[in-house]
């Protein structure tokens, strides 16, 4: 089954086709990487599959779930986590207690008002396997307002992973990040490979080269190409809407 | 004395040490034994005074574990007093005088009122939340106004005080301790209630309700339940309220009300649970020393002492984000000084 389907997906904003009958699957353990310049619409698309964005025609099918009209928060109960391109995090909160929300997320609820959330054993050592996961063990404590924009970018993953996902939408990870922290970043998602079914948004052409099983060119919300890596980077199409200078 | 473990009576460890743990204790301890000090100087005016600030402490409780921790701003919590107020002056006009009967009412109207409110403004937000919820309580207001039989305009007195078991609530050392276990009872909640996973899911909401929504949150649920608990509080504060004054007006609802509330909360220190409590203490002993201070002084400028009251709230709101009690350090300097 796959884990992620889309079917002539259609997103207006006024005039304005931002996505433009996407069709796209996401393979059991498959890295499926969605490239694209800027405006090209891929936010939107993320948006759409994680149901902050109603769609205007078309379905999204999560592991054999019609989710077209799902709420979000249902969605992630599905299996569904995702990364943001501007980080989200609970800025107050320690990197732990972010981790934390992420494991609680998965409880049956969490009307307990009782106990003390630290006290949940279980839950405390998912979120610290979770952040041991993207190296950040030594971060427990740390306030996140006071993390750098790299370890951000990491919590956002350790986050994803927490909920134990079943499909990964990553909106541009590695997104204002220095070459050592990407590189960081590279390996991790390298040893996530094949564990999670991942769409991969991103604007790095190496690392998406280096990590995509497949890669989907979007331009103007509309999807031009969908191949291997090396096809992709052969493409004349592709190199003329968009590839031309880079590669 | 050492830090004290986590343990079934305290949810986390407790830094005797801390600056705000010794001002929170030190002001407990003040307010319990506050009336023997008031009857050794023969001046039971501070009783019902202290009591009036317990009140307001209460109500404020109640609106900071939404307010401060489920970042809703709701300026229109005065209703929820209002409601308390006349759960007691209604029934008390029949000669109903049952204290009960009195929280059961007032309990048993709240719930499904502000589930059913709350429902509504929830679906908004920021300003259009604030407008929902003064709307909600402008129309309480209107309401209360528009009962003849029960005084209408003018509100109406009570002939005596709530009967609550055996206790004789017409002493008021008696209830100025009903409503001090109150509170406590109320801080002791709410500081379980912030800590739980219940309190994790309700703070983020407040900090970045997109990514807790994301991550499969309802934040919804958390956000209604939380609201409903916040106006049942201020439905208690409403019956003490109608207990020390023997009177229950449209005017307990009045926005400007609600807004003294926030002011409070904030003025304590959004995002604390001891907070409310130190900033009832300050608004409401500077309401009352400030005309006389002024009178004192300037007796041409007796009217304008809010003026100072205003400066007052301008430079702590400027200076201290984090208001009077979150400004205060939560752990001991010993701990500070390690890394």
């Amino acid at each position: 089954m796959s884990a992620l389907i889309t079917h002539s997906l259609v997103k207006r904003f006024g005039g304005v086709l931002a996505t433009d009958r996407v069709s796209l699957t996401v393979e059991p353990g498959e890295l499926h990487a969605i490239i694209g310049p800027n405006g090209a619409g891929k936010s939107t698309l993320i948006g759409q599959l994680a149901g902050e964005i109603a769609s205007d025609s078309g379905s999204v099918r999560i592991l054999g779930t019609d989710v077209t009209h799902m709420p979000t928060h249902k969605r992630a109960q599905l299996g569904l986590a995702r990364t943001y391109q501007v980080t989200q995090l609970a800025k107050e909160f320690t990197a732990l207690d972010n981790v934390l929300l992420a494991v609680n997320a998965r409880a049956a609820h969490n009307f307990r008002f009782w106990s003390n959330a630290h006290h949940d054993t279980a839950a405390m050592q998912k979120a610290k396997a979770a952040l041991a996961t993207v190296g950040m063990s030594h971060l427990h404590h740390a306030e996140v307002g006071t993390l750098a924009h790299g370890e951000q970018r990491q919590l956002e993953i350790a986050m994803a992973l927490a909920t134990a996902p079943k499909l990964l939408l990553l909106d541009e990870p590695l997104a204002g990040m220095s070459q050592g922290e990407s590189s960081g970043i590279i390996a991790l998602l390298q040893s996530l490979k094949g564990r999670y079914p991942m769409l991969l948004v991103e604007h790095d052409m190496e690392a998406v080269f280096a990590l995509a099983d497949r890669v989907s060119v979007l331009v103007y919300g509309r999807i031009i190409a969908t191949d291997t890596p090396d096809r992709i980077r052969e493409n004349a199409e592709v190199r003329a809407a968009y590839l031309g200078e880079e590669v | 004395m050492n830090d004290t473990k986590p343990s079934m009576l305290w949810p986390v460890a407790i830094r005797w040490r801390a600056p705000r743990t010794v001002v929170a204790v030190t002001i407990i301890a003040l307010l319990a034994v506050l009336p023997m000090i008031a009857s050794a100087l023969e001046s039971s005016y501070y009783v019902s005074f202290s009591t009036r600030i317990l009140i307001y402490a209460l109500a404020s409780i109640g609106l900071n574990f939404i307010l401060g921790f489920g970042g809703m701003v709701s300026l229109g919590h005065a209703m929820y007093v209002l409601l308390g107020a006349y759960a007691v002056a209604i029934p008390s006009s029949h000669g109903v005088t049952s204290g009960f009967i009195h929280v059961a009412l007032a309990v048993g109207v709240c719930v499904p009122l502000a589930a059913g409110l709350g429902a509504v403004a929830l679906r908004t937000s920021g300003i259009a939340f604030i407008m929902i919820t003064l709307a909600f309580a402008q129309m309480l207001y209107f309401g209360a106004v528009s009962l003849k039989d029960y005084g209408g305009d003018d509100g109406l007195t009570i002939p005596a005080r709530s009967t609550l078991g055996g206790l004789d609530l017409a002493t008021n050392t008696t209830l100025y301790y009903v409503a001090f276990v109150t509170v406590l009872v109320a801080l002791y909640l709410s500081w379980r209630a912030v800590l739980s996973p219940f309190g994790l899911v309700l703070r983020a909401s407040r900090s970045n309700p997109r990514r807790a929504t994301a991550l499969g949150h309802p934040i919804f649920r958390y956000q209604l339940a939380a609201y409903v608990a916040s106006a049942v509080v201020c439905a208690i504060a409403g019956v003490l309220l109608a207990n020390l004054t023997l009177f229950a007006s449209p005017a307990y609802g009045a926005w400007t009300l609600s807004g003294e509330l926030i002011v409070i909360v904030i003025l304590g220190g959004l995002g604390t649970v001891f907070g409310p409590v130190v900033g009832a203490i300050i608004l409401l002993a500077l309401e009352e020393t400030l005309p006389t201070l002024v009178e004192a002084t300037l007796p041409d400028y007796k009217s304008n002492w809010m003026l100072l009251l205003g400066l007052f709230i301008f430079f702590v709101a400027l200076l201290l984000k984090r208001g009077v009690f979150g400004s205060l350090p939560a752990s001991a300097r010993s701990e500070r000084a390690e890394p």
